[in-house]
């Protein structure tokens, strides 16, 4: 009964793993094929004769590569650092404090999730002009910080309210303010649900290139998804370079996950498990 | 829950981290630098390099500082439209024509200086005439030409008729994009219709442009020309050999292998005898950003790149198409035949019209196109059915209103509301309670200022553009007209095609389907991999996480081509099980199937992640308690774990249902909304209003508000559901 059991568990694990890989294949195939798609029905992705040469056109082929790879990791490891800073008081405070105004920002918070963003890039172009932040890797990373801090201030919030707070009760007895228990205790304590905000809002900046394009006007200001779209024109694409240059692209994102899969798991339900 | 550490080790943690923060702060800031000329442009490949060839030439011979961009397609026009009003643009930008009405409406380009205007063909500069001042400088024609694989035809070709026939030589007689109304063109006009009347009325209409449907219907049908080809397959196959001929412009010509054997002329007739399919030709000019004012090195810039010096680079280089005709006896042009060829096409092409309505006309002859070679309708209905479309998003303007009962609401609620607070603040000890709060705001104020002022701003503003229609340039209040558009279908069907209600639906079923199998996918994981002595636990989480760590506008892509009706592996699948090929996108069923398979895929792991964290707050004595007791599997999943997962699971849910309901890239990028437009959802609906059909951004700005409106009802009402579940 457990072997069959067992038997069935791997059976779903290996089915959903199956289903989870093979379009990834799809995309490995056609960055490692030098002709391009398959122009033949085929239900095995990868190439007879697999090629480099889309990888090395995205690497070498562009003389500012490593330039905008760091741009990038600096974007969106400042976006997510950023984000969190700014979260971290806030959610404290809503999760400790009863005060005035508390409700209504936390559902104006929630709404702001909900405004499909069409119409706002013109207005929030205008505004970084005027706070001379236009084409700034600063300017960029204050945008995506905002965006990204409903969720971090949420999920920070539900992580916060996890915590006992009798933790806190017996620092204050002993004389530490407000500020050095939150320093102390409750941000090591919160550090699984930090980690998986850091990694979404990370991961957000990372992905997106159309705020980046219109934002940024220099080649070695840009982050690596402008220059990744690049290759889709007008008339014609080359997808096998696209293609070569997403699975670069997320490469860092994979690492990310993979150190942080133990804090993903309990980080991101830390608040909402009150049993 | 972690205990507390000491508090040595802890305040180090706090200091590094405050480290990091200050020594990332100050590395992000770079200071820009003020640059002589700076131009953008959208090129890649040759052309950009022979753009380059030509931009370095100026620089060393006139040692002025030269700055190029090179900017996505995709973002190009959004980027100039934000940054040329406010100053910030380049001084010389390259792009179509296509768009120079739009842009002189917008009032984003300079006229070109009398002294530039020498030498260019007539025909391209009359493209650039709008009345009679000249904006921008032709660069480059770009029309579709015929590629003929000389290995596989011999023989002279005056009609399509002479390509040999499938199956003969070849699997196809000619590939070309048969699905983009470009592509369609030239078998408009062959076919003696038009995309835009000249008195701007729409074109495509009676009997020829029927005809023109019926003739590309029959191309596919008699298996001469392949189904839902896109571009990177249309050279693909030519270059296999697998087709014998195609049409594609001059930058397919970068693509050809050097020692292929391929003639380049300009589309001969459908039949012999017939009328010549003309393409559209458009014109790639250099223009001169407004609010830039024409220093005397931008002009000297414009000029080596427009005059025949940079020309004869860009053409030799860039296999660009130039239009002067002074260079044609240049000996190093003379000898590129297929250039010289397309330089044939563009003369024989009928200019494009730039104007606004010409915008309008894509989408309406798209729809018919698709319409028809799915055979959903006869090519006389189809036309009908692109007039009508083409009336309903060239519909007119809604008429002013007057802003007057506007700010008197707005003073009214202003006044209601002061009066409300007011009494309020008396009844509460209103200012006892914000002076309790006022520590609070220590902690909440940056946090707070900095979302009103770069998320709360734009949101307003943006919802407030709802109330406006016409160009961003010249906005007309119109109040709620826009709603009221919206809200009854413009005069149309309630629930026809397009429509707001029928859409909504979609997007309705959309969520539920995709939240549904979210939700249980990712639970049936998350409990599968959650069992204590699973092997292999870690490999299996790693990789089913995967989906959700690739960029998403990619592997939509793939999803998109694993469904191609021809070349897709679901089809290839169904065919080795003994299937029949399925034309995915041609049915709403299956196109909406297929969007669901790929957002399900990419949003599983979310829930199985959040279900796994979820499992391990479980209180384990319960799940031990129940086993003892002897429930079977499923009754302890019914009565003890579900019930404890759903309270932990719903926020989740919640944010999982915002993100479906608003899930564009998926929508946009796998079906695009086919069949005609039947497999949009709100926002992309939205979207199309306010980029693709003539920027009605008021339009697409009431779209995102119900939007909004809908999803702030939504969440509520299932928040209440959460808070009645758990009690």
């Amino acid at each position: 009964m457990k072997a069959l059991e067992s038997f069935a568990a791997h059976a779903v694990a290996i089915v959903a793993t199956m289903f989870a890989l093979y379009p990834l294949l799809w995309v490995l195939g056609l960055a490692i094929s030098p002709a391009g798609m398959a122009s033949e029905p085929a239900l095995w992705p990868l190439p007879d004769s697999p090629s480099l040469a889309n990888a090395k056109a995205v690497v070498s082929g562009n003389p500012h590569f490593w330039t905008q790879l760091a741009n990038s990791l600096i974007v969106s490891g400042a976006t997510a650092t950023v984000a969190i800073f700014l979260a971290l008081p806030a959610a404290y405070a809503l999760a400790r404090f009863r005060f005035f105004g508390a409700q209504p920002g936390l559902r104006a918070m929630l709404w702001t999730q909900m405004f499909p963003g069409v119409a706002s890039a013109v207005p929030l172009y205008v505004i970084l002009d005027k706070l001379g932040l236009l084409d700034s890797r600063s300017g960029l990373v204050l945008v995506y910080a905002t965006t990204a801090i409903p969720f971090a201030l949420l999920q920070l919030k539900g992580a916060f309210e996890g915590i006992p707070i009798e933790l806190e009760e017996a620092a204050w007895v002993d004389g530490a303010s407000r500020v050095r228990t939150f320093l102390t205790i409750v941000i090591p304590a919160a550090r699984p649900a930090i980690a998986v905000t850091f990694l979404f809002a990370f991961m957000s900046a990372w992905n997106e290139f159309i705020l980046a394009a219109t934002l940024l006007s220099r080649e070695s200001a840009f982050t690596l998804p402008v220059v990744l779209q690049r290759v889709v024109g007008e008339h014609a694409a080359h997808w096998g370079v696209f293609a070569a240059g997403a699975l670069i692209v997320s490469v860092p994102v994979v690492a990310l996950f993979y150190v942080a899969q133990r804090s993903l798991v309990s980080g991101l339900t830390a608040g909402s498990v009150k049993g | 829950m972690t205990p507390p550490h000491c508090p040595i080790a802890t305040r180090g943690f706090g200091f590094r981290v405050l480290g990091f923060f200050l020594a990332i702060l100050l590395l992000v800031t770079a200071p820009a630098r003020a640059d002589e000329v700076t131009i953008w442009h959208a090129y890649r490949d040759a052309e950009a390099q022979a753009l380059d060839t030509v931009v370095h030439a100026f620089e060393l011979r006139t040692g002025h500082h030269v700055t190029m961009l090179a900017v996505p397609f995709d973002a190009y026009s959004a980027k100039l439209a934000a940054a040329i009003p406010n100053g910030n643009g380049p001084d010389l930008f390259i792009e179509a024509h296509e768009r120079l009405g739009t842009y002189v409406r917008d009032g984003l380009l300079d006229a070109v200086p009398a002294a530039l205007d020498e030498g260019f063909d007539a025909s391209a500069r009359r493209a650039l005439l709008q009345g009679t001042t000249l904006y921008g400088l032709p660069l480059a024609a770009k029309s579709l030409a015929l590629f003929v694989d000389r290995s596989v035809v011999k023989g002279p070709i005056d009609s399509l008729d002479d390509l040999p026939r499938p199956g003969t030589s070849s699997t196809y007689t000619l590939v070309y994009e048969n699905e983009s109304s470009y592509a369609f063109a030239p078998f408009v006009h062959g076919a003696g219709s038009d995309f835009l009347a000249a008195d701007e009325s729409f074109g495509f209409v009676g009997p020829a442009a029927a005809q023109a449907l019926r003739d590309v219907a029959l191309l596919v049908r008699e298996g001469r020309v392949p189904a839902e080809a896109s571009g990177a397959l249309v050279s693909q196959l030519f270059r296999e050999h697998k087709a014998a001929a195609m049409i594609s412009g001059p930058w397919a010509l970068g693509d050809l292998p050097h020692d292929s054997d391929v003639e380049v002329m300009p589309l001969p007739p459908l039949h012999r005898g017939g009328r010549p399919l003309r393409p559209f030709v458009t014109v790639e000019a250099l223009f001169f950003s407004a609010h830039r004012g024409a220093k005397a090195s931008t002009v000297a810039l414009a000029r080596a790149i427009a005059f025949d010096e940079g020309a004869v680079v860009r053409a030799r280089d860039g296999h660009q198409v130039v239009p002067r005709s002074s260079l044609s006896a240049r000996p190093e042009l003379a000898q590129l035949a297929s250039l010289q060829a397309f330089q044939r096409a563009a003369k024989e092409a009928i200019g494009m019209p730039s104007s606004v309505r010409m915008r309008a006309t894509w989408e309406p002859i798209g729809a018919a196109l698709k319409a028809t070679l799915r055979g959903d309708l006869t090519p006389e209905n189809a036309v009908a059915m692109a007039e009508r479309r083409f009336r309903d998003v060239t519909r007119p303007q809604a008429p002013p209103a007057s802003t007057a009962p506007w700010f008197l609401a707005l003073g009214l609620l202003s006044l209601t509301g002061a009066i409300l607070t007011y009494r309020r603040a008396r009844a509460e000890a209103w200012g006892l309670a914000l002076k309790r709060s006022l520590p609070a705001y220590l902690w909440v104020t940056h946090a707070a200022v900095i979302l009103l002022l770069l998320v709360g701003g734009p949101l307003i503003v943006g919802a407030a553009t709802s109330l406006f229609a016409g160009t961003r340039s010249a906005p007309t209040f119109v109040g709620f007209a826009n709603y009221v558009s919206i809200l009854t279908a413009r005069g149309g069907e309630l629930l026809g095609l397009g429509s707001f209600w029928r859409t909504l639906l979609v997007t309705l079923l959309w969520t539920a389907v995709n939240v549904a199998l979210h939700v249980t996918i990712g639970v049936a994981l998350g409990l599968v991999l959650s069992r204590p002595l699973m092997r292999l636990k870690t490999v299996y989480r790693v990789l089913l996480v995967l989906p959700w760590a690739v960029p998403s506008y990619v592997s939509a892509l793939a999803w998109k081509g694993m469904f191609h009706r021809q070349f897709g592996a679901i089809n290839a699948l169904l065919t080795y099980l003994g299937g029949e090929p399925v034309a995915w996108f041609a049915r709403f069923s299956t196109a909406f199937a297929a969007n669901v398979a790929t957002n399900v895929w990419l949003g599983f792991p979310f829930f199985m992640v959040v279900t796994l964290g979820a499992i391990t707050g479980l209180p384990q004595e319960v799940l031990e308690a129940a086993s003892i007791d002897g429930a079977t599997r499923w009754q302890r999943f019914r009565y003890v774990i579900a019930p404890l997962l759903l309270p932990a699971l719903l926020p989740s849910v919640i944010l999982g249902t915002v993100w479906t309901f608003n899930m564009f890239n998926v929508v946009f990028l796998v079906s695009g909304g086919e069949p005609d437009g039947a497999t949009d959802i709100l926002v992309s609906e939205a979207y199309r209003w306010a980029f693709t059909r003539d920027a009605q951004v008021g339009y697409g700005a009431a779209y995102a508000v119900l939007v909004f409106l809908l999803l702030v009802a939504g969440t509520r009402a299932l928040d209440a559901f959460g808070k009645k579940a758990e009690s």
